[in-house]
C-alpha cells in the first residue's frame, strides 16, 4: 500500500498541478503550501521540459517561464526536500521521460524516494514502454502512475491490472487545457477499470470549474486541475499563493 | 532487424501519450496488412512511376569526377522527382495507406517545406484534407513553399512555440493528432517518431537504394564503394542505405548539419554532438543539455535543423555499419555553388551537405572507386536564402 492511498481517504480527492519554478521556486513553495492548507489531497508537481508535447499553450507557457528562470531537476529536488519539512500529503512528479532518463533513471527515482516523492506521471510513457522505469520504481517504492485515455478502449483492462498508486484518466482527446465541456463517458471507463483493479482513479485534462470537478469526481475518485491553476499563477505571479489557496478551497468544497 | 516494438538495438520504441497508442497500433496493423498486398504494391508502383517520375536517374557526374580527380561520382537524382525531392516517395506510400484505412485528412510537419509540399500534393491527388504545421521561422526562410502548399489546397499553420522550427512543428503535429484521430492520419515526414513510423517511412524510401543498386549494376557491373546522403531525421539517407546494409563492402556515410561548427551551440549534428535520450516518441540520440532539455539547434538548412536523428541511424552508428560526419554551413554553401557551376545541377541546401562530403572524399580515393551521392532535392527553394547568405539583397 502506497502513501498515495491517503489522498483518497478524505472523500473525493482534489489534485492540483503546479509547474515548479513558475515564476520562481519560492512562489511554487508558497503555492504548494496554500494548496495543502486549503484542502488539496495530493500535489502534482511539474518538472519543466523544453518541449512538453502533451501540454496545451497554458502549461507550455509555464514550462518556458520556469526554464527561463533557471529551474532544473536538482533545484526541483531541493524544493521538494524543503517542502517535506511540513507538507505531509502525497506528492507526485509530472514530467517527461527524457528528464528522468537523462538524470540517470536509477538516480532520479532514488532521489525521488529520498526527498519524499510518492509517484511519477510521465505522459510519454505508455504501458508498452514502462519497462524503461518500472524496475527502479519498484526498487525505491515510487509509484509509476498509469494514464488511461478516451481512446484506450480495449487497452483499459491491461493497463488497470498493472496500475500503481492511482490511475490518471485523461478526460478528453488532445492536450492539457481548460474546456467548456467534457464529452467523454468517464463512468464507463471507470467501470472497466473497476473490473480490473481497486486502486483509485482521478480525472484530469480540461477541468476548471467547481461544477466540472464535481461532475468528474462524482463518477471517479477525484479531479486533477492544471491549466486553471497555472492561469492564476500567470496572472498573479509571485503573489499567487492566496489566490490559488482560495481556488483550491472552492474546488475541494465542490467535490 | 527490428523487433515487434520497433527497436533498432536500444533505439526506437513508442514513447507517446496513451491517447495515441491505439492510433499507432491501428497504423501498424494496417501497414502489415497492406505492405505485401499485391494490389497495394501495384497501386503504389504506378503512383511512383506515372505520377512521381520514378525511377529517378543515377547520373554519372563526369565533370565533377574529372575536376576532383579521384573516385567516380554518381548522383542519385531524387531532385528530379515530382515536387522536387525524395519526400514524395514516403508521402505517396503513407497517403495511399491512409486512404485504405478510411482516413480523410492528412496532417504533417515540415521543415524546409518539401515534406509539406509533398503531403499537400498527395492530399490534392487523393482528395483528402491537408493541414501542415511549419515553424514560423521556417515559413519565413521558405516562403515560396508556404505558397505552394496553399496553392495545393493545404492549410499551413505557423508554429510559434519553442524555437519555431522543425522540432516544434513535429510537437504541434503530434498535439493535433491527439486532438483528432478518427479521420486523421499523421503523415510523418522522416524515419523518426514512434514505431511504426521509422519502419514505414524507411520502407517507402528504400526505393532509392533499390534503384541505385540496380542502376549501378547496369552501368558499372558492380556495387558502389560508398553511398553518401545527408541526414536530418534521416529519411533520404536510410532510403539510400537500406538495400546496401548487408553488403559490408559498401561504406554508408551520413552527413549531418554542423551549422556554424560542432564545437559551437549553433549546430544540428545530432550523432556527433548529441547523447542518448527519449523524445518525439523514440529513444535515439538528441542534442540536449545535462538535464535533458532539448537544445535549440541551428543549421542553414531548415530540413536538417532538427535535434534528433532516426533510431535506425542511431543503431547503424552504434554498430559501426554506417559512419556519420558533420558538414558546416560554409561547406554546404560552397558545395551548393560547386554543383551548380560544375554540373548545372542546383541541389537543395540539405543535399549540398552530402555533395560537400563527396568533394572531400572523392579526391582521396583512386579512380577505380565509385561513390553514389543522393541529391535528395532540388535547390530552387534555397536560392534566395543562399543569395542572402552570400550578402546579396534578394527576396523571394
Amino acid at each position: 500500500m502506497t502513501k498515495i492511498n491517503q489522498a483518497f481517504a478524505n472523500g473525493k480527492a482534489f489534485i492540483p498541478f503546479i509547474t515548479c519554478g513558475d515564476p520562481d521556486l519560492r512562489t511554487t513553495a508558497e503555492v504548494v503550501r496554500a494548496a495543502a492548507a486549503n484542502g488539496a489531497d495530493l500535489i502534482e508537481l511539474g518538472i519543466p521540459f523544453s518541449d512538453p508535447t502533451a501540454e496545451g499553450p497554458v502549461i507550455q507557457g509555464a514550462n518556458i517561464r520556469a526554464l527561463k528562470g533557471g529551474v532544473n531537476t536538482d533545484k526541483v529536488f531541493g524544493l521538494v526536500r524543503e517542502l517535506r519539512r511540513d507538507i505531509t500529503i502525497p506528492m507526485v512528479f509530472m514530467t517527461y521521460a527524457n528528464v528522468v532518463f537523462s538524470y540517470g533513471s536509477d538516480r532520479f527515482i532514488r532521489t525521488c524516494a529520498e526527498v519524499g516523492i510518492d509517484g511519477l506521471v510521465l505522459p510519454d510513457i505508455p504501458f508498452e514502454e514502462k519497462e524503461e522505469f518500472i524496475e527502479y520504481c519498484h526498487k525505491y517504492d515510487v509509484a509509476l502512475i498509469s494514464l488511461i485515455a478516451p481512446t484506450s478502449e480495449n487497452r483499459i483492462g491491461m493497463i488497470a491490472k498493472e496500475a500503481e498508486g492511482f490511475i490518471y484518466i485523461v478526460s478528453s482527446l488532445g492536450v492539457t487545457g481548460t474546456r467548456n465541456k467534457i464529452g467523454t463517458d468517464i463512468s464507463s471507463i471507470v467501470s472497466v477499470i473497476r473490473e480490473n483493479t481497486d486502486i483509485p482513479c482521478a480525472v484530469g485534462f480540461g477541468i476548471s470549474t467547481p461544477q466540472q470537478a464535481h461532475d468528474m469526481a462524482a463518477v471517479s475518485d477525484g479531479a486533477i486541475v492544471g491549466s486553471a491553476i497555472i492561469r492564476i499563477i500567470e496572472q498573479y505571479g509571485k503573489n499567487s499563493a492566496p489566490y490559488v489557496g482560495e481556488y483550491v478551497r472552492s474546488m475541494k468544497e465542490a467535490l | 532487424m527490428t523487433n515487434p516494438n520497433g527497436r533498432f538495438g536500444v533505439h526506437g520504441g513508442q514513447y507517446i501519450p496513451e491517447t495515441l497508442m491505439n492510433a499507432v497500433n491501428e497504423l501498424e496493423q494496417a501497414y502489415n496488412r497492406y505492405k505485401n498486398d499485391p494490389q497495394f504494391c501495384s497501386e503504389l508502383e504506378t503512383l511512383f512511376n506515372e505520377y512521381a517520375n520514378r525511377p529517378s536517374r543515377l547520373y554519372y557526374a563526369e565533370n565533377m569526377t574529372k575536376d576532383l580527380g579521384g573516385a567516380k561520382i554518381y548522383l542519385k537524382r531524387e531532385d528530379l522527382n515530382h515536387t522536387g525531392a525524395h519526400k514524395i516517395n514516403n508521402v505517396l506510400g503513407q497517403a495511399l495507406l491512409a486512404k485504405k484505412m478510411g482516413k480523410k485528412r492528412l496532417i504533417a510537419e515540415t521543415g524546409a517545406g518539401q515534406h509539406g509540399v509533398a503531403t499537400a500534393t498527395a492530399a490534392a491527388l487523393m482528395g483528402m484534407e491537408c493541414v501542415v504545421f511549419m515553424g514560423e521561422e521556417d515559413t519565413k526562410r521558405q516562403a515560396l513553399n508556404v505558397y505552394r502548399m496553399k496553392l495545393l489546397g493545404a492549410d499551413v499553420i505557423p508554429v510559434t512555440s519553442g524555437t519555431a522550427t522543425l522540432k516544434d512543428a513535429v510537437s504541434e503535429a503530434m498535439r493535433e493528432w491527439t486532438k483528432r484521430i478518427d479521420d486523421t492520419h499523421y503523415c510523418l515526414g522522416s524515419v523518426m517518431g514512434p514505431h511504426p513510423f521509422p519502419t514505414i517511412v524507411r520502407d517507402f524510401q528504400a526505393v532509392i537504394s533499390k534503384e541505385i543498386r540496380q542502376q549501378m549494376l547496369e552501368k558499372e557491373g558492380r556495387l558502389p564503394d560508398a553511398v553518401i546522403a545527408c541526414v536530418g531525421g534521416g529519411s533520404n539517407a536510410i532510403g539510400s542505405f537500406y538495400h546496401f546494409i548487408e553488403d559490408k563492402q559498401v561504406k554508408l556515410i551520413g552527413c549531418e548539419a554542423a551549422g556554424r561548427g560542432v564545437d559551437t551551440f549553433e549546430t544540428a549534428a545530432t550523432i556527433t554532438t548529441g547523447k542518448l535520450g527519449i523524445f518525439h516518441g523514440m529513444k535515439s540520440y538528441f542534442c540536449q543539455d545535462d538535464m535533458g532539455q532539448i537544445a535549440p539547434v541551428y543549421s542553414i538548412s531548415a530540413g536538417l535543423d532538427y535535434p534528433g536523428v532516426g533510431p535506425e541511424h542511431a543503431w547503424l552508428y552504434d554498430t559501426g555499419r554506417a559512419e556519420y560526419t558533420a558538414i558546416t554551413d560554409d561547406e554546404a554553401v560552397e558545395a551548393f555553388e560547386y554543383l551548380s557551376k560544375t554540373e548545372g545541377i542546383i541541389p537543395a541546401i540539405e543535399s549540398a551537405h552530402a555533395i560537400a562530403y563527396a568533394m572531400k572524399l572523392a579526391p582521396t580515393l583512386g579512380r577505380d572507386k565509385i561513390i553514389a551521392v543522393t541529391v535528395s532535392g532540388r535547390g530552387d527553394k534555397d536560392c534566395a536564402a543562399i543569395a542572402r547568405y552570400k550578402g546579396e539583397n534578394i527576396y523571394d
